[in-house]
């Protein structure tokens, strides 16, 4: 599709007037420029205008201003809410960005050019070719440590991270471990401390290193900010209490995986457990 | 010898400050506020030098500006106007080079700095207890996170090497190791002094800062924390700055001594010649209201 | 070594309306090197105080102490900085007093052993064996050694001062009525103590209220000065 496919297309839509990708040029062009400076600061938080979407801020709409910045009419759009392509949130999402871009969708995440998520990142490495974009509620990794959001910016600016560190150092003498399952606190290019979004641990070291650029938007904060390609991305850990991710004991039922982030499914008729892949793509082509 | 620390006009207003401040201000106008535009001259042109291995009082009632000295010192409050230089040996290499000129001895002027570097250099060699615990400790984290805290900003990564060490100053400092992963709020007045001592201790400062660490303690609990910092002060051959409105303190402490009123200095000598032979009359009063 | 020129010491009392008391008026002598002087005078003259103008803890007023020290280069000690005096403090001028100035809660041997430990650099087990010496010779009851000065008597209060000044036998050594408060026996300890230090190279200028004990002690006395006088500045 081209751009004036698409303008065509949407007149007949009943979207005359509407520009495309929904968002105008301007509130394009400034996320466009805080995604810039997010990529060359790697893991620092970029402020952007954040102007209101049809849909309620804290649903996704830092990602989905990302999204709508990002994408051309030929890309190929891919949407999982905590690794499922076919939640509420997902679907809404993914049927409004084709309407207002003409993107063509897909649940393959190899298909796929550009994928926003909630909580997850696929299973599939990804490639250069590819964007993921991340929705964040909390943008801000030090405010478990610091309510205030100028002491944060200054902890950030000095690289004065040292009651992060002191909060993971209590936590194990606390608890003899760090007991962040979600949100595990990074250290992008040994500079920035970053929330990687509620991402779980296991999805940590896909960040490290990796082939695709990862963009992270927080709608409601009105923050912007990136991991670029081939970017460290160290998990806060220590010498004698490594970081580690989840282990499943299991394989999904579904599939079999034994390499895959899974659900536990509590049957409510005889209470059964059993696991699934969270990622609903991922399972799906390894059972097809 | 050459000095540790070198201070050089240190200067703090509090308000928009005028050209009458520094005139119509000090101890000869008993005063700190300035008549015309109402600024509080903290400290007006304070300069002092600080050899490795000495303890330094500085002495004055409350108002005479001798925390402010230390705070700027510590670069907690940002000088008005003045230079502090450091010894380049001191500093760890890779700071001494970004700091100094490699045929300069000193630092550049540590006072205009960014906040980021003053704060490696603080954490490279400072150390700092306050009279009020809760200025320097965190009261609702373990003592021994307290002391952790330190040695994570200085990049430790190993629980139990910190853990060691943090045991290691408490018990330095006479506190049961066995305590450690309490809160200081648990803790009496004088313990939380010494835990204050053993963070302050933890990064192994050549400079250690202290702000009326004695003030409001039981007389008994006084002596042993004093004590305390005399030996310490041998044992790690530490430079000392030592705060107090206590002559005793001073007595017991430093080799020399510095008098403030009003923000200035109006004498400065050695601590036996200040105490039996004092020049200035503010000095002459103090001395003669010792109990 | 110590050449005294014209040295006097005013007290301006600002806080009695600017008292000006005299603490001594144009005293000049010399001191050679290995000699023990001894300053007499009516109380009153500024004996103490010439003491602590030499040691600093009075700031002269007028005139020069020039000192010639270990290296043999000049120092006036009336106009020297602080950090000098300190310094030679620390290596070559002692001062000992009638009044015990130490620290407080550190045991007798401790305060004894002190100064050789951190001025001469002895090794610990020496500067004991050295220490527990002195203590013996100067009738310290062992059973004190580990207590704390400050509550001995006077009399042995007196003693752990000049243990603890002789023990690091400085280079100089200002005595302020060592033998002020001790007994005949004691007294008679200490100026053999002091005899052993002087032969051992320390020079000495003192202060002693006994007649006797100062001419049998010095070798040479100096008469300073008449009474102290007041006057308004």
């Amino acid at each position: 599709m081209t751009l004036n496919d698409w303008t065509r297309e949407a007149a007949s839509e009943g979207l005359r007037g509407y520009n495309y990708g929904f968002m105008d040029e301007g509130a394009k062009k400034e996320v466009r420029r805080s995604l810039l400076k997010a990529v060359a600061i790697p893991g620092y938080q970029v402020p952007f205008g954040s102007p209101e979407m049809p849909v309620a801020r804290g649903w996704g709409t830092g990602g989905l201003q990302i999204t709508l910045s990002l994408v051309v009419p030929d890309d190929v759009l891919k949407v999982i809410d905590q690794g499922c392509d076919g939640s509420v949130n997902a679907v809404n999402i993914k049927k409004f960005v084709n309407r207002v871009a003409g993107v063509e969708i897909t649940a393959d995440t190899e298909a796929a050019s550009v994928i926003q998520t909630r909580h997850r990142i696929p299973e599939e490495r990804m490639s250069e070719a590819q964007i993921l974009v991340l929705q964040v509620p909390y943008p801000e990794a030090l405010r478990e440590v610091e309510p205030s959001e100028m002491e944060t910016r200054r902890m950030h600016a000095e690289a004065d991270y040292a009651r992060m560190w002191l909060h993971l150092y209590e936590d194990i003498v606390r608890f003899g471990e760090i007991s962040i399952s979600y949100r595990y606190p990074v250290m992008i290019n040994g500079r920035y401390i970053m929330d990687p979004s509620p991402i779980p641990r296991w999805d940590v070291p896909k960040l490290d290193m990796a082939d695709t650029l990862f963009l992270f938007g927080a709608g409601r904060e009105k923050r912007i900010y990136a991991v670029p390609p081939h970017t460290r991305v160290e998990p806060l850990e220590f010498d004698d209490h490594p970081f580690r991710v989840e282990q499943f004991p299991v394989a999904c039922t579904r599939c079999g995986s034994t390499d895959s982030y899974l659900d536990e499914i509590i049957d409510d008729a005889n209470g059964r457990r059993s696991y699934y892949c969270s990622d609903t793509g991922y399972c799906d082509k390894r059972s097809a | 010898m050459n000095p540790l620390l070198k201070a050089r006009n240190l200067t703090k207003l509090f308000g928009k400050g005028c050209s009458q401040c520094l005139e119509q201000t000090g101890p000869d106008q008993e005063t700190n506020l300035c008549p015309r535009c109402g600024t509080v001259v903290a400290c007006a042109d304070v300069s002092f030098d600080l050899y490795p291995n000495e303890v330094l009082g500085i002495v004055g009632e409350s108002g005479s500006g001798k925390s402010t000295l230390v705070r700027m010192t510590h670069f907690e409050w940002e000088a008005t106007s003045g230079e502090l230089y450091l010894s380049k040996d001191v500093l760890p290499e890779n700071l001494a080079r970004q700091l100094a000129d490699e045929d300069d001895p000193y630092t550049q002027n540590l006072l205009t700095l960014s906040s980021f570097q003053q704060r490696q250099v603080r954490n490279a060699l400072m150390g700092m207890v306050y009279q009020n615990p809760y200025l320097g400790l965190r009261m609702n984290v373990s003592s021994g996170g307290n002391i952790a805290e330190r040695l994570l900003g200085a990049g430790w990564r190993h629980i139990g090497k910190m853990r060691d060490r943090a045991a290691s100053l408490l018990e330095k400092t006479e506190i049961s190791p066995a305590r450690m992963d309490e809160p200081p709020k648990n803790f009496s007045g004088g313990m939380q002094q010494r835990v204050q001592i053993a963070k302050a201790l933890s990064n192994n400062p050549q400079l250690l800062l202290l702000d009326e660490v004695t003030t409001g303690l039981d007389l008994s609990v006084q002596a042993r924390v004093l004590d305390l910092i005399r030996s310490l002060q041998r044992e790690f051959q530490l430079s000392l700055l030592v705060v107090s409105h206590d002559l005793g303190v001073i007595n017991l402490l430093c080799t020399r001594t510095m008098v403030m009123k009003y923000g200035r200095t109006v004498e400065a000598g050695l601590t036996d010649q200040i105490l039996q032979d004092p020049q200035h009359r503010y000095t002459q009063l103090l001395v003669a209201s010792r109990l | 070594m110590l050449t005294v020129e014209r040295l006097s010491k005013n007290f301006d009392v600002h806080i009695l309306g600017d008292k000006r008391i005299a603490g001594c008026r144009q005293i000049s002598f010399e001191v050679n090197e290995g000699e023990f002087v001894a300053l007499s005078g009516p109380s009153g003259a500024g004996k103490s105080t010439i003491l602590k103008c030499l040691y600093r803890t009075y700031l002269p007023t007028e005139g020069k102490v020039r000192y010639q020290n270990q290296e043999g280069k000049e120092v006036d000690l009336a106009r020297a900085d602080e950090r000098t005096v300190i310094d030679l403090r620390h290596r070559e001028i002692g001062y000992v007093s009638q009044f015990l100035e130490v620290v407080p809660r550190v045991p007798a041997l401790e305060v004894v052993m002190e100064p050789m430990l951190s001025r001469n650099g002895t090794n610990p087990e020496e500067a004991r064996e050295q220490a527990e010496e002195l203590l013996r010779s100067l009738m310290i009851p062992e059973s004190l050694w580990d207590a704390y000065p400050a509550t001995f008597s006077g009399g042995e209060q007196q003693r752990i001062n000049i243990a603890r000044a002789l023990g690091w036998q400085p280079r100089l050594l200002l005595l302020d009525e060592p033998t002020a408060s001790l007994d005949r026996d004691s007294v008679a300890i200490v100026l053999n103590l002091l005899k052993e230090l002087r032969q051992r190279g320390t020079t000495m200028v003192g202060i002693f209220h006994d007649k006797n004990v100062m001419r049998a002690t010095a070798d040479r006395v100096i008469s300073v000065g008449t009474a102290r006088k007041e006057s308004h500045v």
